[in-house]
């Protein structure tokens, strides 16, 4: 990580001591302060740092609530309403807790729409990306187990319907289905299994996280205008121009998610999740939490049999394969240029594609009837289609904008080269006054 | 042609969530209607919604009342436990006192053998009834649910594009609403031709059909207000809504105070922030 960029001296005896044997201060030194950043980043880049503060604050609260929770059928319900009537500040840890997992899931969306729009995952990033779409399909697994925990009947029947996908599995179906649930049916052994991997899991997440910024850290990071770094100018250190602006993002993210907390700490959530799980009523509707919409609309949309693929495979297979085509990204776009900006058609089908997604999320609440079958089978036939043919093809057809030679350039260009070109100055600029 | 783009992009987008209000609004059967409730319940003004809202005391006072008086007969609260009472200003002696009216049963005693005792402020609300069965025995089938999360359990259905005004406007009350409107909407007989099976109820704002077991289960008068508070079915409906949401989210009034100072603080730090930005990043061009 430290790479060719290092400009870590110590300058304390210790500081040399420690640098001598484990060099932990210089590569932070040299991740988080000295780093280069290109100089034109926008605040859409600010959401891979509001991700790394949310996982921190679902750990934080997460490790306190287990403190408090109990992982059986008998008990659990009733441990959450302890947690939220009895444990002091219980309501807010929970609230914290709960409407942070959907704030993770929001900033993770913008996160990879922020990497499609920019080409992100173009060469040299596509583990980089690929090390993201795992941290996506890690997220999901600890957002389903931990929806499972307070025992509701959402969280009951949620469980039943989405481990009832993986008997579509040909052959080994059940048994991976038993395997899951400890049992033949959403029980204590699957309370406890689901308790136990949802601890687990924003750990696994926390590893991988290592791993992506180390990449990132390679590679460095795209910018707006997807023209890689040329030279100094095009750069700025990370501290103070990066910190400040990502402290800056990440309160204004804070914002929203107080607002969720402290005013509609129940309005992302389920009202049928205040009933006791109950495994002789099942609900009217079965929906999963706000963030398994689409991917819930995608399943459902599958209502035919395809040759031997009859349709609840289909619909499985569907399901996965919407987030098993992003893994693909980096090899489907075949456009030379990396970024939106200069890309008029691409940037009109990602805002179709944006749209897509949130119409598919709102089909995933709605009944399986008319309209919404049709409306569903429609905007997933788009979904697929970005991926699979719009990418592909555009690539090759579409006459892409004119790209500037640099980013200092482009940003030249932009403030009509009226700003001083290297930052230098800036920084030790004293008579500026706030 | 960025024009022409934008212009394709927003009647797309206009097309598709015209086709997604129209979508909801299915076509009605008066006599055999498919989709519940049959009325959206009517919003009403709370004391606790808002970003200041708090909690009326005297009106908990009142719903509890309902609740000992009316619902109690029925329906547990096994999550709420007396010395919470004090929350709606009972002082502690009050607490026992009223805590004293109820028995619980409480044991094995050195020989062995269950007893009753006045319940303790630390006990909860005890349950009108052994068990599930006997509830259910006594009601048609139908036990009567616990109201503890009552307020927070039950929501009807925003819909697009409601629940996105929703955001803005901190709509939270649905559930009392819903209370509400299920109290108060036993008047209307049903449509010509509706059959409403035996020994339920016709009540156009149930949600989860045409008739629900419990019949009206209030009438004006029926309980003493010391507070000249009118004596009707619709204020009744209201205390009791009220005390439901208490009993379902008792930290309400905390949580608003203390996410109002968090959201002022975060707006300060805010402010400061991005004037700290703007000083760092000026004369940089990006
Ligand atoms: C005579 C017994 C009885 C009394 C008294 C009674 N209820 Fe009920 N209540 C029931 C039964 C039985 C049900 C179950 C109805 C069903 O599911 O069909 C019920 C259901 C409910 C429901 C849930 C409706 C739903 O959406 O599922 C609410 C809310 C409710 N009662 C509130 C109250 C309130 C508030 C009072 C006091 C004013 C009260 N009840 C008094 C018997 C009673
Ligand atoms: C990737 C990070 C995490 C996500 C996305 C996540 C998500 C969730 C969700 C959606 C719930 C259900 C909330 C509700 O409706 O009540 C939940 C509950 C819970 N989580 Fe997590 N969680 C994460 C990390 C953790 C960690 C690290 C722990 C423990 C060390 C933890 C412990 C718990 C406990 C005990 C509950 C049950 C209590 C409750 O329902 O509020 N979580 N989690």
């Amino acid at each position: 990580m430290s790479g060719g960029h290092s400009t870590y001296t110590p300058t304390t005896g210790i500081g040399r001591w420690i640098d001598a044997r484990m060099p932990l201060p210089r590569l932070m030194h040299d991740s988080f302060i000295s780093y280069p950043t290109p100089r034109n980043l926008n605040y859409a880049y600010t959401f891979g740092g509001i991700l790394s503060i949310m996982l921190v604050v679902q750990i934080l609260t997460g490790v306190v609530l287990a403190m408090h929770y109990t992982a059986s059928t008998l008990l659990a319900f009733d441990s959450v309403e302890k947690i939220m009537r009895d444990v002091n500040s219980g309501w807010l840890l929970r609230y914290l807790h709960s409407n942070g997992a959907s704030m993770f899931f929001f900033a993770v969306f913008i996160h990879i729409f922020r990497g499609l729009y920019y080409g992100s995952y173009k060469a040299p990033r596509e583990l980089l990306w690929i090390l993201g779409c795992i941290i996506l399909l890690l997220m999901m697994a600890a957002g389903f187990m931990g929806y499972v925990l307070p025992w509701g009947q959402m969280s009951f029947w949620g469980a039943t319907v989405i481990t009832g996908f993986f008997t579509a599995i040909p052959l080994a179906g059940e048994w991976v289905q038993q395997l899951l649930l400890g049992g033949f049916a959403v029980d204590n052994p699957t309370l406890n299994r689901f308790f136990s991997l949802h601890y687990l899991i924003p750990f696994m997440i926390a590893g991988v996280v290592v791993l992506h910024i180390w990449a990132l850290h390679v590679t460095g990071q795209t910018n707006p205008t997807g023209i890689e770094v040329k030279s100094k100018t095009d750069t700025i250190p990370f501290t103070p121009y990066a910190t400040v602006k990502d402290a800056l993002g990440m309160v204004v993210f804070f914002l929203l998610f107080a607002y969720f907390v402290f005013y509609l700490p129940n309005f992302l959530g389920h009202p049928d999740n205040y009933i006791v799980a109950n495994p002789l009523k099942t609900p009217a509707h079965i929906v999963p939490e706000w963030y398994f919409l689409p991917f819930y609309a995608i399943l459902r949309a599958i209502t035919f049999n395809i040759g031997p693929i009859d349709s609840k495979l289909g619909g499985v297979l569907a399901m996965f394969g919407a987030i098993a085509v992003l893994f693909f990204v980096p090899w489907l776009d075949t456009s030379k240029v990396r970024s939106a900006v200069y890309r008029p058609w691409y940037k009109l089908f990602f805002w179709l594609f944006v749209v897509d997604s949130i119409l598919l999320g709102w089909l995933g609440s709605r009944p399986a009837e008319p309209p919404y079958v049709v409306m569903a089978q429609l905007a997933t036939l788009y979904y697929f289609g970005f991926f699979l043919v719009i990418m592909p093809v555009l690539g090759l057809i579409e006459t892409p904008r004119r790209l500037p030679n640099s980013i200092t350039e482009a940003v030249l260009a932009k403030n009509h080269g009226s700003a001083a070109a290297h930052p230098a100055g800036a920084a030790a600029a004293p008579e500026t006054k706030a | 042609m960025k024009k022409i783009l934008s212009g394709l992009a927003a009647l797309c987008l206009g097309a598709t969530m015209a086709t997604a209000a129209l979508a909801q609004e299915e076509a009605h059967n008066e006599a055999n209607p498919t989709h519940f409730p049959i009325h959206r319940p009517a919003e009403l003004d709370w004391s606790f919604a808002g970003p200041l809202g708090r909690y009326d005391k005297g009106q908990l006072q009142r719903g509890l009342k309902v609740y000992k008086e009316v619902c109690s007969a029925c329906h547990s609260l096994r999550l709420v436990s007396f010395r919470n009472l004090e929350d709606l200003g009972y002082s502690a002696e009050q607490v026992r006192a009223l805590a004293a009216e109820y028995e619980v049963t409480d044991g094995p005693n050195a020989d062995g053998e269950m007893f009753t005792r006045a319940a303790l402020p630390s006990d909860h609300f005890p349950s009108p009834y052994p068990n599930d069965e006997a509830a259910s025995a006594a009601n048609n089938g139908a036990a009567p649910p616990d109201l503890s999360l009552m307020a927070k359990a039950r929501t009807v259905e925003r819909g697009f594009p409601r629940f996105v005004f929703d955001v803005f406007t901190q709509y939270a009350e649905g559930g009392p609403d819903y209370i509400h409107a299920l109290l108060t909407g036993y008047e209307e007989t049903p449509p010509e031709g509706m059959e409403v099976a035996e020994g339920t109820h016709y009540n156009p704002y149930f949600i989860a059909g045409k008739s629900l077991a419990m019949p009206q289960p209030i009438s004006a008068d029926q309980v003493t207000y010391e507070d000249g508070s009118p004596q009707t079915i619709d204020q009744y409906s209201r205390d009791v809504s009220a005390f439901l949401m208490w009993a379902a989210e008792p930290h309400l009034d905390e949580r608003k105070m203390i996410g109002f100072r968090v959201i002022i603080f975060l707006m300060l730090f805010i402010g400061l922030l991005w004037m700290t930005k703007r000083k760092v990043w000026a004369g940089v061009a990006h």
